[in-house]
């Protein structure tokens, strides 16, 4: 995956709660989520974030809550992909799951400026900001073959149609 | 496996999506409404209305409606659904409750969850550990409460990511079980994958005591590696995590005299039986103080019952509580009390982040069933000593 986007820096341990408040938590669907996006952090966020944007956070992101409508709210304001200098568990595990793109490489963090536009290529591992280029940290195997199975629903999917041909 | 009313119905698409038509083990499932529990809003309801449906056509036996359980972390146990050994996994970050058990709870999200339910099986890394050995108990009002909130403020609030958290010691074996919940509840706020207690005699008793096997407790063996280990001591004053953070953590003294607006007492970390009696121990003969507000969530229907027979409801309501059905309520800023901006809670639940509890400009301590308890009196925090040996012949404030 190769994306272009605008920075949108928040800081360290972004919980979920901050990133959609428990009151909305009867909403599945992602772009009514996306309306309430970051709204922890203010009621404008959820403007201020524009589809491609390319959210930079710092250290823990998604720590807390384990709620799905987390990364779902993310996917619906149209976020390409979070760039950390670390993940909280449960996050990092959903995000996966729902084939939002997230990235380990705490010197890109340090490097990128609020609005800048950077580079990111999954293929090359690496991310651009300015002149620099910063290499990610890779998934371990059994992940990278989620994320190229497009997420977990997928990877399931083809898990149970695997077996119910073994069975035949 | 466990789902709520926040997670399940999330769970209930994906499953759909992957193409599962049947539940290869109905029995491992365990659904429990308690978030939005009473609904208060009609999407909140027609959450509620797809559980049922879902425990209907897949044949879930264990499913705990409005009226019938409680909040999924107190009542699992008390059901006879937790083991020592066992492997639990559930839509909610504190599904490492049950490591006060011995068992290794640990939180997912809803598509982790709807993949365990369809393959009967799901991925884990095997964490690293960390072994926390509690040397002493501390203060007569110090709890298990306190033993996690000095835990997070050696380690911080992602300490353990990823890890898994051993907990032992004679200051740990000296809590109850209620206590353990509390302090394995929030290991998950020290970004720990589970908490464990280790298993001893007041485990075995409980086993017993619930007839439920005890043979599959886990116990390191002499070639067991931590990442770290570490030495608790606990001091003798209770411990707050002040604004908004779980790990900005003070003794009760350093953060005395802020003006007290909300008192919740309630949560999957402290609405124990016990937490309602050392609650209870505070407020007797006392009233909440004017411009204070307590309100009290008995975490599951048979504590509730049981707190009522003990006289405890009666206690609350002369003090002025307001005393809610068992929901996660306020806690997770769903319902039931949320906060105003410039407001100041003390709760002895297990998250203050900004705007967790409601408006974000409000303010949540939390701490022990005694500090909120204290402060519900005092309309101030207040080291809960302080208010004991104060009414002593006193009259109520």
């Amino acid at each position: 995956m190769i994306f272009q986007g605008s920075v949108c820096r928040v800081g360290d341990d972004i919980d979920t709660d901050v990133i959609i408040p428990g009151r909305y938590l009867a909403i599945t669907d992602p772009r009514q989520l996306a309306e309430h996006v970051f709204e922890g952090l203010g009621p404008k966020w959820a403007r201020q974030i524009q589809p491609g944007d390319i959210v930079v956070a710092g250290r823990n992101f998604g720590c807390g809550s384990s709620r799905e409508h987390a990364p779902l709210a993310l996917k619906g304001a149209g976020v390409s992909c979070v760039v950390a200098e670390s993940f909280a568990r449960i996050f990092f595990r959903n995000a996966i799951n729902l084939g939002l793109p997230i990235l380990v490489c705490p010197d890109a963090v340090r490097a990128s400026k609020e609005r800048e536009t950077i580079g990111v290529n999954t293929q090359q591992g690496v991310i651009q900001v300015g002149d620099e280029v910063f290499p990610i940290e890779p998934y371990p195997p059994f992940l990278q073959e989620l994320i190229e199975a497009g997420g977990l629903v997928d990877w399931v999917r083809e898990q149970i149609h695997r077996r119910n041909q073994n069975h035949e | 496996m466990l789902l709520n009313d926040v997670s399940g119905p999330l769970a209930f698409q994906q499953f759909e999506k992957m193409g599962a038509s049947r539940l290869p083990d109905p029995e491992r499932v365990v659904l429990v409404a308690d978030h939005f529990a009473p609904p208060p809003s009609i999407a909140a309801a027609h959450g509620l209305y797809e559980m049922r449906v879902f425990s209907e056509r897949f044949e879930v036996d264990h499913f705990y409606d409005i009226g019938q359980g409680g909040i999924e972390h107190s009542l699992l146990p008390e059901k006879n659904l937790v083991a020592p050994g066992d492997l639990i996994i559930g839509g909610d970050s504190h599904t490492c409750t049950y490591g006060a058990f011995n068992a290794f709870g640990t939180g997912l999200g809803s598509t982790d969850i709807a993949a365990a339910m369809a393959l009967g099986e799901l991925w884990f890394r095997v964490p690293e550990s960390l072994y926390f050995e509690f040397t002493g108990g501390g203060g007569p009002y110090v709890t298990g409460k306190d033993f996690i909130l000095r835990v997070i403020e050696e380690i911080g609030v992602d300490g353990a990511t990823y890890m898994a958290m051993e907990f032992g010691g004679e200051g740990i074996y000296g809590l109850n079980m209620d206590e353990r919940m509390a302090v394995c509840n929030m290991a998950v706020e020290a970004g720990a994958k589970a908490g464990i207690v280790l298993p001893d005699k007041v485990l075995s008793q409980w086993t017993t005591e619930h007839g439920i096997p005890g043979n599959l407790a886990v116990a390191p063996d002499s070639t067991a590696r931590y990442r770290a280990t570490y030495q608790v001591e606990m001091g003798s004053q209770p411990l707050v995590a002040a604004p908004h953070s779980p790990g900005n953590v003070k003794s009760v003294g350093e953060v005395a005299r802020r003006r007290v607006h909300q008192v919740y007492i309630g949560n999957c970390a402290n609405g124990t039986l016990t937490d309602l009696r050392q609650a209870a121990a505070i407020l007797q003969g006392k009233k909440v103080a004017r411009g204070t507000r307590l309100i009290v969530v008995p975490a599951t229907q048979q504590i509730y019952r049981k707190a009522m027979e003990e006289g405890i409801i009666d206690l609350l309501i002369d003090a002025g509580a307001a005393v809610s059905t068992p929901t996660c309520g306020a806690c997770f800023g769903g319902h039931m009390g949320l906060l105003d901006a410039g407001e100041v809670a003390v709760a002895t639940t297990n998250r203050n982040f900004r705007g967790r509890m409601g408006h974000a400009e409000a303010e949540v301590y939390l701490g022990n069933a005694y500090v909120a308890a204290a402060a519900a009196v005092a309309g101030d925090l207040i080291d809960p000593a302080l208010v004991t040996s104060a009414s002593k012949g006193g009259s109520p404030q």
